[in-house]
């Protein structure tokens, strides 16, 4: 696959050649901050277009069809209308807690989204300890959601920001253990090691049947970590109205949205790099030829399909299961996910150890 | 019925009998207690459904009728007490009797102004606390002056009023508290997504856990009772299709059977099949409209979609009939509106024919969802003899085996004639009343494929004077309606107007019960046992 440091190489030596080395950085720090920025919020666009396609397609209509088309300017109007928006602040509030806790969140999610892999050398953050890291910086995210149900002054807040709390912090253990399955499988915690590999077979292939329960494991709680259906309990419409961010209005409401819909996609990209290979292609091994043609692919789109298909998959389930109850969502993750994650990471480390993986 | 009759004299030598539609008991207020403890504890009959409280201002004395049903044995009777004083008129409660006493004095209190002594809860149930006189006495003052329109919100009270009477017979004034200082209440409502309209619902919560509920009704209270006083009965009819608009044709039903009865008008059997028909398209079209409420209400929001769109079809058939697809205006005193349209056989038809499928659907999409079962199973609990305390009728009430339909109880129009089976079950829970509903939709279907195709020829109404006057007297009809036995009381002096229209609606007691069926249960069991007993809010409020 094309190396992209080649790129980022080139114009950093470009910089390097009329500039001191602490305005390169500065330049350089500016110009990723704004590619992430950017991509984050077109990404954003993109993801509230296709679920409310993909529910439309679920629920028997249409979904958004009538700005641009086939709609797909909708949400771009939509984000017009939310900039627009008067931002409304309660009797008693903290105003400081108030207006800080969107930023928790969105600040949590856009580190964990510069973690993400999307070609040879074209990553915003590479440590070794990559994955650790990730898992560090998404879990802030609830910091902002306790903050927000607080400073609220209301009820209804607090009682979503509670369960959020409850929710995240169980289910953070079933995802840690999942991803610590396949960094056993793959002997790295570097996001790039991971991906490199599964050169030849993505770790869902690879690593037999642990491979496979830590995948559906990652997918349950990775969908309750982001408060998505089936697992919504800290919004509940249909209970809390809106959950933590029932007071929030105009572009601070756009902040929670905003980060809903990223954190899906970097859920997607996480479960994409650790079992579906990443930006590799898909490659079979023996099958040269095939494996070439695959190679032609650019690996921004071999990430960014799967990424797709996983946040698809996630939407599937969106739009058919009712919501769990609070105390059946701890059950499941306590009594049923926990246990069996300890045992997968068990047998994974054995099959590891015996060498009984391909 | 004579027997009751007789210990009835035994007992309260006072008592006066009148033969009408049933049995009718007037007795002086001292003695009632001891009458309604009597009548709910004895051994042949128990009465222990009361059907409802109708509050009456008589000119002369103020007072209630009470209507009374046995479960066991299905005999009926009402009740007749009334006091003289319209200064400061006092009864005494039957509450602790009957649970669903609870709310039908509350109203009578709103209304009429009557205290009820030992009632444990005497607020205004509808109006304001702060609203001047009580609207349904001929001699309220309607002048905006009166009670202008109020700017500033009604703040939320946590202790209630009480009338307690003493052993000597003295009576007390306390202040019971609903709600401790230290509970921690939260505001369901009015404006909630799951109240299902402008219910509000002040809980008290411990954690998840649900401690305590007080309803509180009247949002969307439009003095429809009031109103009819002074419209004539072709008119008073249009308000029935805006009390449950998911029953409007059950509603309007009712009534007009109520003034046929009245009037003795026999209808023609084309419009008996017709209003039969009506009725089960009406049914089915509020429990579809239940299963994607209640889906949605437990986050299944694509069901809505699906719910709605087979009561699209349903929508669509008696669009073409009656012109309307919410408020039908359909029945009218003597018959139907309008003959039907040549299309209505043959879609009603295809839509049975669909319908069985779109269940099976529904089943596997939703009821088989392990997620759904875990939600729905073994909660919001209530046994049969709750549940007629409560008066909870229709589906809620057959969920929990009471075997309350009115089509079957006291049929009406062709449901005597049709086959169909009463669905009951034995559990009580969510589950329960969601199969009863669901499996509702199969029987309605059953009913309408018997009677779709041997609509008779003939008239679709009977021809009525242009002014409709009823003799005098009273007439109490019930229906069932999608969520219950939806009750007409029509006291008439004569006139073309009613001197007093009582519209007895299911939904309050599914509301008043609301406190007993989801205590315990946490918040998201409330949604879910809220949206089981399936109210619509402006039943209720009227």
């Amino acid at each position: 696959m094309y190396d992209f440091s080649n790129i980022t190489m080139w114009i950093h030596n470009l910089l390097m050649s009329f500039l001191p080395e602490w305005a390169t950085l500065l330049i350089e720090f500016v110009l990723i901050g704004v590619a992430i920025l950017a991509l984050y919020c077109i990404l954003a666009l993109f993801l509230i277009y296709f679920e409310r396609r993909v529910a439309g397609a679920f629920q028997c209509r249409l979904g958004p069809n009538r700005v641009g088309p086939f709609g797909i300017f909708q949400s771009i109007a939509d984000m017009l209308k939310i900039l627009i928006k008067e931002l409304i602040y309660l009797k008693n509030i903290d105003h400081f807690l108030f207006n800080l806790a969107p930023f928790f969140v969105l600040v949590a999610s856009m580190l964990t989204f510069a973690c993400l892999p999307w070609g040879r050398g074209l990553q915003v953050i590479n440590y070794d300890v990559g994955v650790f890291f990730m898992l560090a910086v998404s879990g802030l995210g609830i910091i902002g959601v306790l903050l927000a149900g607080w400073s609220s002054n209301s009820k209804y807040t607090v009682i979503g920001a509670m369960r959020a709390g409850a929710q995240m912090i169980s289910y953070e253990l079933s995802i840690g253990l999942s991803i610590l399955t396949i960094v056993a499988l793959s002997g790295s915690m570097s996001v790039t090691g991971i991906v490199d590999a599964q050169y030849d077979g993505w770790f869902l292939f690879k690593g037999h049947i642990p491979a496979l329960i830590a995948f559906i494991i990652y997918l349950i709680a990775g969908s309750a970590e982001i408060n998505r259906g089936p697992f919504d309990m800290a919004e509940a419409e249909s209970e809390l109205t809106a959950g933590y961010h029932t007071e929030y209005s105009g572009i601070h409401f756009g902040f929670y949205y905003l980060a809903e819909y990223l954190n899906l996609f970097i859920m997607g990209g996480i479960a994409t790099t650790l079992f579906l290979g990443g930006w590799m292609p898909l490659h079979i091994p023996g099958w040269e030829t095939f494996n070439t043609i695959m190679d032609y692919i650019p690996s921004i789109v071999w990430f960014l399909g799967k990424s797709i298909v996983v946040v698809w998959i996630s939407m599937w389930f969106r739009w058919t299961f009712p919501r769990l109850r609070i105390d059946q969502l701890l059950k499941l993750e306590w009594k049923y996910l926990l246990p069996i994650s300890l045992v997968n990471l068990a047998i994974m480390s054995v099959i590891v150890a015996l060498g009984w993986h391909f | 019925m004579a027997s009751i009759q007789e210990k009835i004299s035994a007992l309260i030598p006072e008592a006066n009998f009148t033969e009408a539609q049933v049995l009718e008991i007037s007795v002086p207020d001292a003695q009632w207690h001891k009458l309604a403890k009597a009548l709910y504890e004895d051994a042949n009959a128990p009465f222990d459904y009361l059907t409802t409280i109708v509050g009456m201002d008589w000119g002369e004395t103020l007072g209630c009728v009470y209507y009374l049903e046995s479960t066991k044995t299905g005999d009926r009777l009402s009740v007749r007490v009334e006091t003289a004083d319209r200064q400061n008129p006092t009864l005494h409660s039957v509450a602790d009797i009957w649970e669903s006493a609870n709310f039908y004095e509350r109203e009578v209190y709103d209304f009429f102004g009557i205290i009820f002594i030992n009632h444990p809860d005497m607020r205004r149930l509808f109006l304001r606390r702060d609203w001047v006189g009580h609207p349904l006495r001929k001699d309220y003052d309607a002048s905006p002056e009166v009670n202008p329109v109020r700017l500033h919100h009604e703040e939320a009270y946590d202790t209630t009023v009480s009338y307690v009477e003493q052993a000597d017979g003295k009576i007390v004034k306390t202040e019971p508290v609903i709600f401790a200082p230290d509970d921690y209440v939260i505001n369901i409502g009015p404006q909630h997504p799951s109240t299902h309209g402008v219910l509000r619902l002040r809980c008290s919560l411990d954690g998840e856990f649900i401690k305590k509920i007080d309803p509180y009704c009247g949002y969307i209270h439009r003095g429809i009772e009031k109103m009819s006083e002074s419209l004539t009965y072709p008119q008073t009819l249009h308000f029935t299709d805006r009390l449950d608009y998911l029953s409007a044709m059950q509603n309007r039903h009712a009534l007009c059977m109520c003034i046929e009865d009245a009037m003795q008008v026999e209808v023609p059997t084309r419009a008996q099949y017709i209003r039969t028909i009506n009725d089960e398209l009406m049914r089915i079209s509020s429990h579809l409209l239940f299963w994607g409420t209640f889906c949605n209400d437990l986050g299944s929001t694509t069901a809505l979609i699906y719910g709605f769109r087979e009561r699209e079809m349903v929508l669509d058939i008696l669009e073409e009939t009656t012109g309307a697809r919410m408020s039908f205006h359909y029945n009218k005193i003597g018959g139907v509106m309008q003959d039907i349209h040549p299309d209505y056989q043959r879609k009603i038809k295809e839509f049975c024919k669909i319908m069985p499928e779109r269940l099976k659907e529904y089943h596997r999409f939703f009821t088989g969802n392990v997620i759904a079962q875990g939600r729905m199973h073994g909660i919001s609990v209530i046994s049969k003899e709750r549940c007629i305390a409560h008066s909870m009728t229709g589906p809620s009430g057959r969920a929990s085996g009471w075997a309350c339909d009115v089509r079957k109880r006291i049929p009406y129009a062709l449901y005597d004639k049709v086959e169909f089976d009463e669905v009951l079950r034995t559990e009580g829970d969510i589950y329960a009343r969601y199969m009863v509903r669901m499996d509702e939709i199969l029987q309605s279907i059953r009913i309408i494929e018997q009677l779709v195709d041997n609509i008779p020829e003939g008239p679709v109404s009977e021809k009525m004077k242009p002014i409709i006057k009823l003799p005098e007297g009273h007439w109490f009809r019930q229906v069932e309606a999608s969520r219950g036995a939806f009750g007409v009381y029509i006291e008439s002096r004569g006139d073309k107007y009613p001197y007093r229209l009582k519209f007895n609606s299911p939904g309050m007691m599914l509301v008043a019960s609301l406190d007993e069926v989801c205590r315990g249960g946490k918040i998201a069991d409330l949604i879910a046992g809220g949206g089981s007993l399936d109210y619509v809010i402006p039943d209720i409020d009227r």
